[in-house]
């Protein structure tokens, strides 16, 4: 992976020497094995769910079909746990959801300052920055100051609203669908719909300035 | 506990930095980690909360020092070290204590898609009605527990609103102790920004916690 060189704590150095870490993870790992507290199959398997089955675009189903479907929308907003295991997403970090929308008038944006909560079942697992000292600290004191260096200006006249998700409780963006988007189907929508958007950072944008950027 | 977790409003960590085309793991062991703690933890012998309150008990410095994953691993040690699940002998060595059964894990592979699906949930019927009504003013208690809390210090002392309640939840000062779940209500309290941050705040800018009974007063 090209990116483990960013962070330095958590790659291997060295071409073939692993980490410390690394080293530390894989003895605890035999241990547990040898103590029979573990199926090295179950461990695979949890790895293979988080890194193959549960990401962001389960969320991009549940708001391309909350921008198609107003029955389905009703329900989204009225329970938003129940919508949401219509589609098939329920269990760990995500229990109990909420969905919040954005308008003309009101932008949300969601953090977790205690922790790293985030709403697993529908976006996977949280983005290094998501985890941050910076964002977690930020977020509920400066959110306009986080957007701008996400690249988005919130006018004067929209109101910021900050989800700090303190209980079991996990939050979901709907984003605004953009503009130029009438004629396509769920699945084209779903396509434009981001992670940064379902987290309140970014704006979904329209197919027209996807292509352009 | 009034530690280095609860950085809500907190300055000096600089800008936000996102990474582009982000794996969801960088290293394989991040993965292990996640996974072995998901294991580990079919031994029901912590819950969440505890497990929360194993990586805020961290030394503040090694907290802020240590990436999400290693933060897992040092608190995933300690609670199976408590526990009892592992020895420290067995962990100094990394071979099992020979005169320990061997045990047979709770957490097979074809359970694994089941239980994620199921998860945890802490919503709890009680008989109680809530206390506070939509739209009611509440003050956040000014408490300082040593113990873990979800009360963070920048709304402490400071007045919202209800927006809505989530039904009675467990609750986490008390489940980390392993004092039992005392469920109780759990509030939606929106605050605004001007209220926790001044007047420098945007004036229609608001946070919104959510909140246990135990941590409002009525205002």
């Amino acid at each position: 992976m090209s990116h483990d060189h960013e962070h330095d704590h958590d790659h291997d150095h060295g071409q073939d020497v692993p980490s410390d870490t690394a080293l530390r993870v894989k003895a605890l790992e035999s241990l547990l094995i040898e103590k029979g507290l573990v199926d090295p199959a179950a461990l695979d398997a949890v790895v293979d769910t988080y890194e193959n089955k549960i990401g962001p675009r389960n969320g991009a189903r549940i708001v391309a079909r909350a921008w198609t479907d107003p029955d389905y929308k009703a329900r989204l907003m009225g329970d938003a746990t129940a919508a949401i295991a219509e589609m098939g997403y329920t269990g760990a970090q995500g229990e109990h959801m909420v969905v919040v929308e954005n308008t003309p008038e009101v932008h949300n944006l969601v953090v977790c300052t205690l922790c790293s909560c985030y709403p697993w079942p529908v976006l996977g697992l949280p983005p290094v920055w998501y985890k941050s000292s910076a964002y977690r600290s930020r977020a509920v004191i400066e959110p306009r100051g986080v957007l701008n260096e996400f690249g988005l200006s919130v006018p004067d006249d929209v109101a910021v609203r900050v989800w700090d998700s303190t209980a079991e409780i996990r939050y979901l963006v709907l984003p605004e669908r953009p503009a130029g988007t009438d004629g396509m189907d769920a699945e084209a929508l779903a396509a434009l719909v981001t992670r940064d958007a379902m987290v309140g950072v970014a704006k979904v944008a329209g197919p027209a300035a996807k292509e352009g950027a | 506990m009034n530690g280095v977790h609860d950085m809500g409003g907190m300055h000096g960590f600089g800008p936000v930095e996102p990474e582009a085309n982000e794996p969801v793991f960088h290293a394989p062991w991040e993965g292990r980690v996640l996974a072995l703690r998901r294991a580990a933890g079919a031994w029901r012998r912590w819950n969440i909360d505890a497990g929360r309150h194993s990586i805020e008990r961290l030394p503040p410095a090694d907290y802020l020092r240590m990436s999400y994953y290693e933060k897992w691993l040092a608190s995933s040690i300690r609670l199976m070290l408590d526990a009892g699940l592992i020895t420290p002998q067995e962990l100094a060595t990394g071979r099992r204590d020979p005169t320990s059964p061997i045990a047979t894990p709770p957490l097979t592979a074809d359970k694994v898609p089941v239980a994620i699906a199921a998860g945890g949930p802490t919503l709890r019927q009680i008989s109680a009605q809530p206390r506070f009504a939509t739209g009611a003013a509440v003050r956040a208690r000014d408490i300082n527990p040593t113990g873990h809390t979800r009360l963070p210090r920048y709304v402490r002392g400071r007045q919202g609103v209800i927006e809505c309640h989530h039904g009675a939840h467990v609750f986490p000062d008390s489940n980390s102790r392993f004092e039992g779940e005392k469920p109780q209500y759990l509030y939606t309290v929106r605050f605004a920004a001007r209220e926790l941050w001044g007047d420098s705040a945007h004036a229609s800018d608001s946070v919104h916690l959510d909140l246990w009974e135990d941590y409002l007063n009525a205002a």
